[in-house]
């Protein structure tokens, strides 16, 4: 048998005119777990992608056990044992678990034996799941189990982990990740991406660092130290590490002011009739940042709208400014209208109450201030929302809020899939905000960003929401809604 | 009268009805509502202005016709508000429900005409002929082309500004790409503000329907539209969802229109071929649409 | 009496038939996730294919024909609504428009202006020994034309295929979430594409057997947009074979009322029951609002498959 259970040589991935990936490799010995390390935008999830079959490489090779392959798909891929537990769920929610492991299958499908085959593999694997129940009605970390079930029902002898612990609160990612070792540990091998050092450092026997779609760092964990592994992730372009995290050091204490937001026994059913919220009170006052943590579906989503005034609230007591600025998760979706230009997104917010006619001159002329101060890199405001990068994007939706609401505004992951440095831009603008004296409301899956960026932290489980102090222990417990004693 | 001229008239009495229900599909479109059923308010339409044309007393003279054109305009707006509202309040596809009207209304003029609004000998399965108050003018002398061409230019160019420049406008055009962001990002009251385009799009196929009763046919027939509703559909792809293109395609299609019914009398080629080359139009301008952004993908 | 509601509900199973079977194949092609439009095109693609083929191999190469003629409308919409992803409402429209335009044409080119008599040949009722005698619903059910045998026997088949097979369960799972099926190692563009011809093939059945088990002559236009009815019916069968079916025997049955009224004559409008069908598609769609969930993925352009 050969040594390195899968290698992955010289690979080059373009979309269109990006280059996601310029000649980056990996080589993952058998029976190790080996992280992938980089910043978001690196290529770590594309060059995953291709091993698994989902993207076809430009150029390069992939070798299992020393083969040569190509995989067209997917299925492909599973067939020599490679498997792949993808950061957003690639469930089917309407369908029950033994169906979505099933999937993928050939010929007649028994229920029954599926069933009993899937419980098999819960048992010896540990990872307790209803076989019956509908993937929908399952909370975020019983879907990841699901998840990785469906990935050992093939039983693959490469493993590849994408983020995993992203949905999970500290001490069940703690747990996973222990666990990672146990999945592989009869000659497989896991391949975990991630973008939080310490959890390579600490759990993986093999590091490799991508930098803009390049192999830049590759060795044994051991051997690796924090500052090597930095100043690989990020270049020539190192920068104190603190400021590009945006950390909230100059923190002012602030004298607290007046309410800006309110919520007073607010509940909140969503289309289906499930109570999301339940009896929520929450202030926030001017020059104050309030961060939100919560486990994925604890209601945080619904807690974030009903601040925002984007959803009402079945019943209590709402106060809100005429106008509060939204960052939502999904820009893409939620915040731009991609086939329009910058100027024209400008325009959309708080186009639902202007009347009369729209004046096409001031609006581009704010534009182009917004895009000077804001640092959004554009080549003018008429260019369509889809041309622009992802942290250029987001920065405009940034300028845009903060400089139509002035007095509050709510942000939902607001430097998910950012680099670094856009990443650093965006918090350093709510930050400033904050300063000149925004209520602001921040939720993050990321508790690093939670810690450094909020003044005070509210946590939300089961649609509840409590107070909780700034540190991760207190907010780790919290979001597994255990109480302080 | 060349046969060029002819030709020409021939050609914009046809493009009258499909620029104006042309139209009324690219508003629509542009706000994301799917009205395949602009032959039925262009029926709704035809079938209240003929109503009105019918029955207007002879002493309000010009008045008859704004009056049968507004009436038409509330019936083909009514006639969509049926879909905007099966779709607002029970998410009925709109696609279903204008194709199921288009068929209630073709069967209810039918009815009309050979019951309550049958021309008075009970020989024909028509309505009168509308009082002359109610007759469009016509633009040339001695030809077929009255103004209700022009009214139709009027409308594209007022359209066009309103979607351009209006706020109104604008919420329509966001609404329609997309939705979720016209309601996170612009707090833009969706379902209203598509209802609303909706009804206006079936309130001008309705005019069109007005404008077809009181320009030419001057009385409700059995099959007034010869599928008008679903050339409108090409015509407004073709012009990019433009209001101004419509214009332009409104034209193209009643060249098309005239070139085959000539040719079926003189060729016997059959006018149905129309409608294949309708199709492949609207085939034609999608596929080069989705071939371009294929070409023109961009990274995740 | 007994005989008067017997002969109805003779008629509300001939009239269901060509529902049913243009509705099963598109409740397939939904659960893929594709909302075909252009079904209205197979079914008259069908109609006129199953003339043709009638006349030149009979009634059984009359079937075969249309099949092939609705495959290939089909085809045409899956090429652009599955290969290229174009916009799955505007893509079946221009389809049926095509259909529909292409019938006629080729009609008066194949047999003249007129239309010709034609000498089809059509499929008489078969009654099935014992079954065709059970009381009051023996003969609706049991003394059809044998294509609705057919049809009984795809129901229980397609159930069996799309729950107890795992290319059932692709198909169901990429009409739920393409992405999820894919990253499990099925090929959704190629489920679609397959799924959408199946669609065409049984809607071009439909068409042939308005022409051979009942018109017995293709009309313009013959389809009547019961390939839009179709549509609603799937929604109202809630997406599953068997529900299909049974949503169709109700617009039979309210297509069956015209004949019947006609029958013990009376002096409502025949206008109001010619009507009456598409009226009852509108109603069924608003009652059934909410107590159905389409497949998550249903009509979705957007989604990347491979």
């Amino acid at each position: 048998m050969h040594d390195v259970a899968l290698e992955l040589a010289s690979i080059t991935k373009s979309f269109g005119r990006t280059t996601a990936l310029q000649s980056a490799s990996l080589s993952a010995r058998r029976g190790t777990v080996h992280a992938i390390l980089g910043e978001n935008g690196a290529g770590k999830t594309t060059l995953m992608r291709i091993a698994f079959g989902m993207l076809q490489p430009d150029a390069g090779t992939i070798r299992v056990n020393g083969d040569i392959k190509s995989f067209a798909s997917p299925s492909a891929a599973i067939a020599n044992g490679i498997a792949m537990v993808h950061q957003h769920f690639t469930l089917v929610r309407a369908m029950t678990v033994t169906e979505n492991v099933a999937l993928g299958g050939r010929g007649l499908l028994h229920p029954r034996k599926a069933r009993s085959e899937l419980l098999a593999l819960a048992r010896r694997t540990g990872f307790a799941i209803d076989p019956d129940a509908r993937v929908e009605e399952l909370p975020a970390s019983a879907q990841q189990r699901v998840e990785i079930l469906k990935a050992l029902s093939h039983k693959p002898r490469v493993l590849i982990l994408d983020e995993p612990t992203a949905i999970l609160t500290p001490i069940e990612a703690h747990d996973l990740l222990n666990r990672a070792r146990e999945l592989v540990n009869d000659g497989g091998t896991a391949i975990l991406i991630t973008h939080k050092l310490r959890d390579a450092l600490k759990f993986a026997d093999d590091i490799t660092v991508l930098r803009r779609g390049a192999t830049v760092w590759t060795g044994r964990a051991d051997e690796a130290t924090e500052d090597a592994l930095v100043s690989a992730m990020l270049g020539g372009e190192r920068a104190p590490l603190e400021s590009l995290e945006g950390n909230n050091s100059r923190r002012k204490r602030a004298s607290v002011s007046e309410v800006v937001m309110a919520l007073r026994n607010v509940s909140v059913r969503d289309a289906s009739g499930v109570e999301r919220l339940k009896a929520a009170s929450l202030e926030v006052c001017a020059g104050e940042i309030v961060g939100v943590a919560a486990v994925e579906g604890n209601g945080q989503h619904e807690l974030l709208r009903v601040l925002a005034g984007r959803i009402g609230a079945t019943s209590g007591v709402v106060t809100l400014p005429p106008s509060v600025g939204f960052i939502p998760e999904d820009r893409q979706r939620d915040a731009l209208i991609q086939d329009l230009s910058l100027r024209d997104n400008v325009a959309l917010a708080g186009a639902g109450a202007r009347r009369g006619m729209m004046d096409w001159v001031a609006i581009g002329d704010r534009t182009r201030n917004l895009l000077g101060a804001y640092d959004v890199r554009a080549r003018d405001e008429n260019v369509h929302a889809s041309t622009l990068s992802g942290g250029n994007q987001q920065k405009l939706v940034v300028g845009r809020e903060i400089e139509w609401a002035h007095v509050a505004l709510v942000a939902e992951n607001p430097s998910r899939g950012l680099d670094i440095h856009a990443s650093a831009a965006v918090r350093a603008r709510i930050i400033e905000a904050r300063d000149s004296g925004a209520a602001v409301v921040i939720y993050s899956s990321d508790l690093d960003e939670i810690v450094s960026l909020a003044d005070r932290v509210v946590v939300v489980y089961a649609g509840k929401v409590s107070e909780c102090g700034n540190d991760y222990e207190s907010i780790g417990r919290a979001m597994l809604g255990v109480t302080p004693p | 009268m060349s046969q060029t001229t002819a030709f020409i008239v021939d050609t914009l009495v046809h493009a009258t009805p499909l620029m104006i229900t042309g139209l009324a599909v690219a508003i629509a479109f542009r706000a994301g509502i799917w009205n395949i059923g602009a032959d039925g308010q262009f029926i709704a339409g035809a079938t209240a202005a003929a109503w009105i044309g019918v029955s207007a007393p002879a002493t309000i003279g010009w008045l008859a016709l704004p009056l049968a054109l507004v009436a038409g305009a509330i019936a083909g707006g009514i006639w969509a508000a049926i879909a905007a509202w099966l779709r607002s309040r029970f998410a009925v596809l709109e696609v279903i429900s204008t194709i199921m009207l288009n068929f209630i209304a073709t069967y209810g003029a039918s009815y009309l005409v050979r019951g309550p609004l049958q021309e008075p000998t009970h020989v024909f399965p028509q309505t009168s002929s509308i009082v002359a108050g109610a007759h469009m003018p016509i633009l040339i002398s001695d030809t077929r082309l009255h103004w209700g061409f022009i009214l139709g230019l009027l409308l594209s160019v007022l359209t066009w500004y309103a979607m351009k420049y209006s706020a109104t406008g604008f919420r329509i055009r966001a609404s329609g790409m997309n939705p979720f962001a016209a309601r996170n990002a612009g707090l833009i009251n969706v379902p209203r503000v598509t209802s609303g385009a909706f009804i206006v799009s079936g309130a001008i196929a309705g005019i069109a329907g007005g404008v077809e009763v009181c320009g030419v046919t001057f009385a409700l027939y059995e099959n007034i539209s010869p599928g008008y509703g679903y050339t409108a559909i090409a015509v407004a792809l073709l012009a990019g969802l433009n209001p101004l293109g419509v214009i332009g395609t409104g034209i193209l299609f009643g060249a098309l229109e005239t070139a085959a019914g000539t040719m079926q009398r003189n060729a016997g080629i059959p006018a149905t071929t129309a409608s294949v080359i309708e199709a492949v139009v609207i085939l034609g301008v999608i596929g080069i649409a989705q071939f371009r952004s294929r070409c023109s993908v961009s990274a995740t | 009496m007994t005989s008067g509601m017997e002969a109805f509900l003779e008629g509300v199973v001939r009239t269901a038939t060509p529902l049913a079977l243009a509705a099963l194949g598109e409740t397939v092609t939904e659960r893929s996730g594709i909302i075909n439009i252009g079904l209205e095109g197979s079914i008259i693609a069908g109609a006129l294919g199953s003339v043709v083929g009638a006349a030149h191999g009979g009634v059984w190469a009359g079937f075969v024909f249309g099949a092939v003629c609705g495959l290939a409308v089909a085809a045409i919409f899956a090429l652009f609504a599955v290969v290229l992803r174009a916009d799955q409402i505007i893509t079946g429209t221009a389809v049926t428009l095509l259909a529909l335009g292409g019938t006629g044409t080729l009609y008066r080119l194949i047999y003249g202006s007129a239309g010709a008599a034609l000498n089809t040949p059509t499929l008489n009722p078969a009654a099935i020994p014992f079954l065709s005698k059970i009381p009051v619903v023996g003969l609706a059910l049991f003394a059809q034309p044998s294509i609705t045998y057919v049809l009984y026997a795809l129901i229980p088949v397609v159930s069996w295929w799309m729950y107890r097979t795992h290319a059932g369960l692709a198909l169901r799972s990429v009409g739920e979430n393409p992405a999820a099926a894919i990253a499990a190692g099925v090929r959704g563009k190629r489920v679609q594409f397959t799924v959408v011809l199946f669609g065409g093939a049984l809607g071009g059945v439909s068409g042939a057997t308005l022409v051979l088990a009942q018109a017995g002559t293709f009309v313009e236009g013959m389809s009547a947009g019961r390939g839009f009815i179709a549509i609603a019916i799937v929604v109202l069968g809630r997406w599953n074979p068997l529900g299909t079916v049974l949503a169709a025997l109700i617009f039979g049955a309210a297509s069956a009322l015209q004949f019947y009224f006609q029958a013990i004559g009376t002096n409502l409008p025949y206008q109001l029951f010619l009507a009456f069908p598409y009226v009852l598609t509108l109603i069924a769609l608003a009652a059934t609002h909410g107590r159905v969930s389409a497949p998550a993925a249903l009509g979705r352009q957007d989604l990347e498959l491979e």
